[in-house]
């Protein structure tokens, strides 16, 4: 220490350095990282409590949805909420069933390669359990928005109906599968659902 | 009489004020930052909105300190206890549209006090902290607006949180964890609503307030710029007061006076008769209570967010294998946060535009053009040709800054005079 303040300065003795600065230097150094450690410890708690609590947790039970009165070409209203997401039930005619398979050209991931978008069972052209119904979590890969349901004008080129979301303007199939140079990145999501009988499905 | 701290030159006091300085440095601070702070004495009318957002800050304080006593953020009775303030509470139509024209003439005369730092070129050294620091004054008070915004709970609240609030999940690897973080849940719901209600009314306007502080602070350490980019410190008196100096007290205060004037007479006129501006102030669909089923059929921000919002949209293709949305997040980021670099990228002889040349005053014209455009384009449905519009102006905004070092060089300039016109 170049003030030489005697009641300051760490006594002589075992440090390296005679005037005591490399133990002073130590001992700065130590602190920090024990109070940066305590800090981050402080600041867990504050950051923990914002993650979704055990009350957001547990809101997950399934849901029936009865589609008995479904006709073909129409999608099920009032939407039901499934842990408060709109799910989307549209019935397929045989004409649109048909084109799922072949108008492929116009999508992103016609195969339904990323798995993590629907279930085991709906890997498939139609990405449904049943060839008929097509049932998808009516949510917008992009950002998140809730896409409307077009019978028959989403697709100029084909006269095909489709969803298409009004925020950013990205379109999907009749399966929900994302057309190419739209802004969101995946298909939409199918989520876990099973039929009881001919006419109630269950989703989650 | 009392020491001054400083410099132990006594400070004229007497009586109770004697007392007082003796045990708190008042006169001494009000000199400082008032009767012997020297502002230019060219400065024009560019110079009120910093004063007017000042203005604007303690307007948005007050009335929304009153609104807290009547808002309920609850997902069940947000919405209801917005209208009850409308209908029922004695003025509360008055205090809620005060506060919600106030923040959108906050940000009016915050583009215009920041449009003032690039003409005269208020940026540049000695005042890159003042600069700095109004960037995080401009960031936080873009995130006030935004959480503010949800807090009414109609559904163009809730879904244009949910646009926002789902571009961190853009982020690489750790997104979708970190947007269920941000809302606490796996959709939006009144969890983020009380939260984004803490923040909004507690914690972001201290962290406001603080950095406004430290905003005056520095700027009045360093002093203020004026219209033709000279230091006045560079010529003082044999007192050291700047020749072309005039005090801040009370010179400049009446002519703040008068501009508060004006700016309410406008402010009130838009209060009482188009408190909604047709739809941009208040949306349309916020007057529809949250529907988490259903997007209205075009949604757009409130329009001091559209620029961004424009930008945002115009990256509609993925690269360097990462999708669209991931660059749609940074054009937005590095569009909010590009001009805190201007300070580096300004290598012009003189600062401000009387003295730059024609290269200088083009580019700012094309920024302030491309944002406005944008503004408006953000406002519409994202069609073909409005995308490849925006795409176009985004490249535009963006060459303002990253050509700067370049054109700023090579261009003519005028020399500075040597004292203030
Ligand atoms: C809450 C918002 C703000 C308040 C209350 C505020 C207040 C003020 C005040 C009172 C002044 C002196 C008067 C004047 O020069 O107009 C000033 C100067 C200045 N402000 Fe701000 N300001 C705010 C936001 C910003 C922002 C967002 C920026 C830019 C990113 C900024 C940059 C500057 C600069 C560069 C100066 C110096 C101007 C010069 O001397 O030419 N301020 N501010
Ligand atoms: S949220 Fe659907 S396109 Fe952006």
């Amino acid at each position: 220490m170049s003030t030489g303040d005697a009641v300051h300065d760490a006594p002589t003795g075992d440090s390296s350095n005679s005037d005591g600065t490399s133990r002073r230097y130590f001992l700065i150094q130590a602190t920090s990282v024990v109070g940066a450690a305590g800090a981050v410890g402080a600041a867990w708690p504050f950051v923990s409590y914002w993650s979704p609590s055990e009350k957001a947790k547990a809101l997950g039970a399934p849901v029936k949805i009865d589609v008995s009165k479904l006709a073909p070409g129409e999608m099920l209203s009032p939407i039901v909420a499934w842990r408060g997401k709109p799910v989307f039930v549209v019935r397929r005619d045989a004409e649109t069933l048909a084109s799922l398979e072949t108008n492929t050209e116009m999508l992103a991931d016609p195969d339904s390669a990323v798995a993590e978008q629907q279930p085991d069972f709906a890997v498939n052209a139609w990405r449904s359990e049943r060839k008929e119904y097509g049932i998808f979590l009516g949510i917008c890969t992009h950002l998140g928005c809730s896409p409307k349901y077009l019978v028959t004008d989403n697709f100029v080129e084909t006269g095909q109906g489709g969803f298409f979301c009004p925020c950013h303007g990205s379109r999907f199939d009749m399966a929900g599968r994302v057309v190419k140079g739209v802004p969101a990145p995946s298909n939409m999501e199918v989520p876990p659902y099973r039929f009881e009988s001919d006419t109630v499905v269950v989703i989650g | 009489m009392a020491e001054n701290q400083l410099n132990q030159k006594p400070v004229e006091s007497s009586g109770l004020m004697s007392w007082i300085d003796a045990r708190f440095p008042a006169t001494e601070t009000f000199e400082y930052h008032m009767s012997k702070y020297y502002a230019p004495k060219n400065v024009n009318w560019l110079y009120l909105f910093g004063w007017l957002a000042t203005f604007v800050l303690v307007n948005q304080l007050i009335t929304g300190i009153w609104l807290t006593m009547n808002y309920v953020p609850s997902g069940d009775a947000a919405f209801a206890s917005v209208e009850y303030i409308m209908r029922d509470v004695e003025f509360g139509w008055l205090i809620r549209y005060l506060h919600s024209t106030g923040a959108s003439a906050f940000f009016l005369v915050v583009f215009l006090h920041m449009f003032r730092a690039l003409a005269y070129g208020s940026y540049r050294g000695p005042r890159e902290l003042v600069w700095l620091i109004g960037m995080a004054i401009f960031a936080v008070l873009m995130i006030e607006g935004f959480f503010g915004y949800l807090l009414p709970w109609g559904n163009m609240s809730y879904w244009g949180a949910q646009v926002i609030v789902s571009l961190v999940g853009a982020v690489p690897v750790v997104g979708p964890d970190l947007m269920e973080w941000v809302r606490g849940d796996f959709l939006m719901s009144d969890v983020a609503l009380n939260r984004f209600f803490a923040l909004h009314v507690v914690a972001l306007p201290i962290v406001l307030l603080g950095l406004v502080f430290v905003h005056f602070v520095s700027l009045h350490h360093v002093g203020s710029n004026n219209p033709d980019g000279i230091e006045i410190k560079k010529n003082k008196d044999e007192n050291g007061v700047p020749l072309d100096g005039i005090p801040f007290f009370p010179y400049i205060v009446v002519h703040d006076v008068d501009a508060t004037v004006r700016f309410l007479f406008v402010f009130c006129l838009v209060v009482f008769f188009a408190p909604e501006m047709g739809g941009y102030f208040i949306e349309k669909p916020n007057f529809e209570v949250a529907n988490p089923l259903k997007t209205p059929d075009h949604i757009a921000p409130v329009w001091y967010f559209t620029p961004y919002y424009a930008m945002l949209r115009a990256a509609t293709f993925p690269l360097f294998g990462m999708d669209a949305k991931f660059w749609g997040l940074v054009t937005m980021g590095a569009a909010v946060i590009i001009p805190a670099a201007l300070p580096w990228l300004d290598r012009s002889p003189v600062k401000s535009m009387r003295y730059k040349g024609w290269p200088s005053r083009i580019a700012l014209g094309a920024l302030c053009v491309s944002f406005i455009v944008l503004g408006w384009l953000g406002l519409q449905p994202a069609t073909k040709t409005y995308t490849m519009l925006a795409q176009l102006f985004t490249l535009l905004y963006f060459a303002y800054f990253v050509l700067m070092p370049w054109y700023t060089r090579v261009e003519q300039t005028k020399p500075e005079p040597e004292r203030v016109t």
